[in-house]
C-alpha cells in the first residue's frame, strides 16, 4: 500500500519545486518529469519565467543572495508563507537562496527535502549548499567528483 | 545574428566593450542583453534586459550564442542546437562573488557545440570561424534520465 512504485500514491503527493530564475530554473524545468505524477507546486523569482515555460499558477518570490541581510529576512518570510499555504510533502530546489528558505521552512513542517547543487558548481558545493546540507533530506551534487561519503550523493546530472 | 547574453543578475561590461569592439568586422549583426552595466554599445543593437517570454524567440532566430559561463544560457543553447561563445566572468575584476565561471567554462569546453573564450583576441578568432551546434540528438541524455529516475522515487515514497 504504501510502495509508490506499484501503486499510484504518487499522483496524490504535493510537491513545492522552488528556483530562482536563469540557470537554476531551466534546471529544474529539465527535472520536471520527475514529478509530473504529482500535485505540483513551481516558485521562481522572476516574473515571465513561469509564463515562458506554461506553467498556470506558479508563485514568485522576492530574491535575495547571502550578501543582503534585509532582503534576506524578507525573502525568508515569503518562503515560510508559501510552505505554510501549500503544506507540501515534498520540497525540492536546484538553488539559490529563496530555495534554500523553502527547504528550512518545509523542514520545518515535516516536509521531505531535496536539494539538488546546481551543475554549475563544479569544483565546490555552493554557500546555500553547503547550509542545505542541515535541512535537506537528500542532498545532491550534479558532478560525481563532488560526491563524498557522508554526502552530498551524486544520482545523475541535468547535461 | 549573434545574440550576446550575460544573464539576469550582474553587469558584464568587459564583454560587452569587447563585443561593441569587434562587431565591425563581422558580418552578422549583433543584438546584446547587456543589463545593468554602465557602458553604452555604439556599435551594437543593446537592451538592457529581455523579457523572459521574448526570450527563446529572439534566441531560436540567432545563428551563434555569445554568453558569460551561466548555466541558463548554456542549458538553452544545448536545447534549441545552437553553438555557443562562453565568456567567462572573473572574480579578479569584480565580475561575480568568486571564479565558479571559469570552473564552468573548464568542464563544459569539451562538449560540441560548447567554446570558450577568456579574452577579444580567442573571441574574435571564434565569431570568425562556422563554429558547429551541439549534435542533433533528440535522445534524452543519460545522467538526466537517471537523476529524474531517482527523483520520481524518492517523491514517491516520501
Amino acid at each position: 500500500m504504501t510502495d509508490g512504485k506499484i501503486d499510484t500514491l504518487g499522483r496524490h503527493k504535493r510537491v513545492l519545486a522552488v528556483s530562482s530564475g536563469g540557470g537554476h530554473w531551466e534546471q529544474m524545468m529539465l527535472l520536471s518529469g520527475a514529478f509530473k505524477d504529482a500535485k505540483t507546486t513551481y516558485a521562481t523569482t522572476i516574473p515571465g519565467l513561469l509564463q515562458r515555460s506554461k506553467i498556470a499558477d506558479g508563485h514568485i518570490l522576492p530574491d535575495c543572495n547571502q550578501d543582503q541581510f534585509f532582503a534576506s529576512i524578507r525573502c525568508f518570510i515569503s518562503c515560510l508563507a508559501l510552505v505554510i499555504k501549500q503544506r507540501p510533502d515534498v520540497v525540492i530546489s536546484t538553488g539559490a537562496a529563496p530555495g534554500f528558505f523553502c527547504l528550512v521552512a518545509g523542514r520545518l513542517l515535516g516536509a521531505k527535502t531535496i536539494w539538488i547543487d546546481s551543475v554549475a558548481n563544479v569544483e565546490k558545493i555552493s554557500m546555500s549548499g553547503k547550509m542545505a546540507k542541515y535541512v535537506a533530506v537528500l542532498w545532491l551534487t550534479q558532478w560525481q567528483h563532488l560526491a563524498k561519503p557522508g554526502g552530498p550523493v551524486y544520482a545523475g546530472e541535468v547535461l | 545574428m549573434i545574440l550576446v547574453t550575460i544573464g539576469t543578475q550582474l553587469p558584464f561590461d568587459r564583454l560587452i566593450k569587447i563585443m561593441d569592439t569587434i562587431a565591425p568586422s563581422l558580418s552578422d549583426r549583433v543584438f546584446a542583453q547587456i543589463g545593468n552595466g554602465e557602458y553604452r554599445p555604439t556599435n551594437i543593437e543593446w537592451q538592457p534586459s529581455i523579457d523572459a517570454n521574448e526570450f527563446e524567440g529572439i534566441f531560436e532566430k540567432a545563428k551563434i550564442i555569445v554568453s558569460h559561463a551561466g548555466m541558463g544560457t548554456v542549458l538553452t543553447a544545448q536545447k534549441m542546437k545552437k553553438p555557443i561563445i562562453i565568456f567567462p566572468r572573473s572574480a579578479a575584476l569584480g565580475e561575480h562573488r568568486n571564479d565558479h565561471q571559469l570552473a564552468t567554462a573548464k568542464q563544459l569546453q569539451e562538449r560540441p557545440g560548447v567554446y570558450v573564450a577568456y579574452g577579444e583576441t580567442d573571441l574574435k578568432d571564434l565569431l570568425q570561424t562556422d563554429l558547429a551546434g551541439p549534435l542533433a540528438t533528440e535522445v534524452e541524455p543519460e545522467g538526466r534520465r537517471k537523476l529524474v529516475g531517482y527523483l520520481k522515487d524518492f517523491i514517491q515514497s516520501a
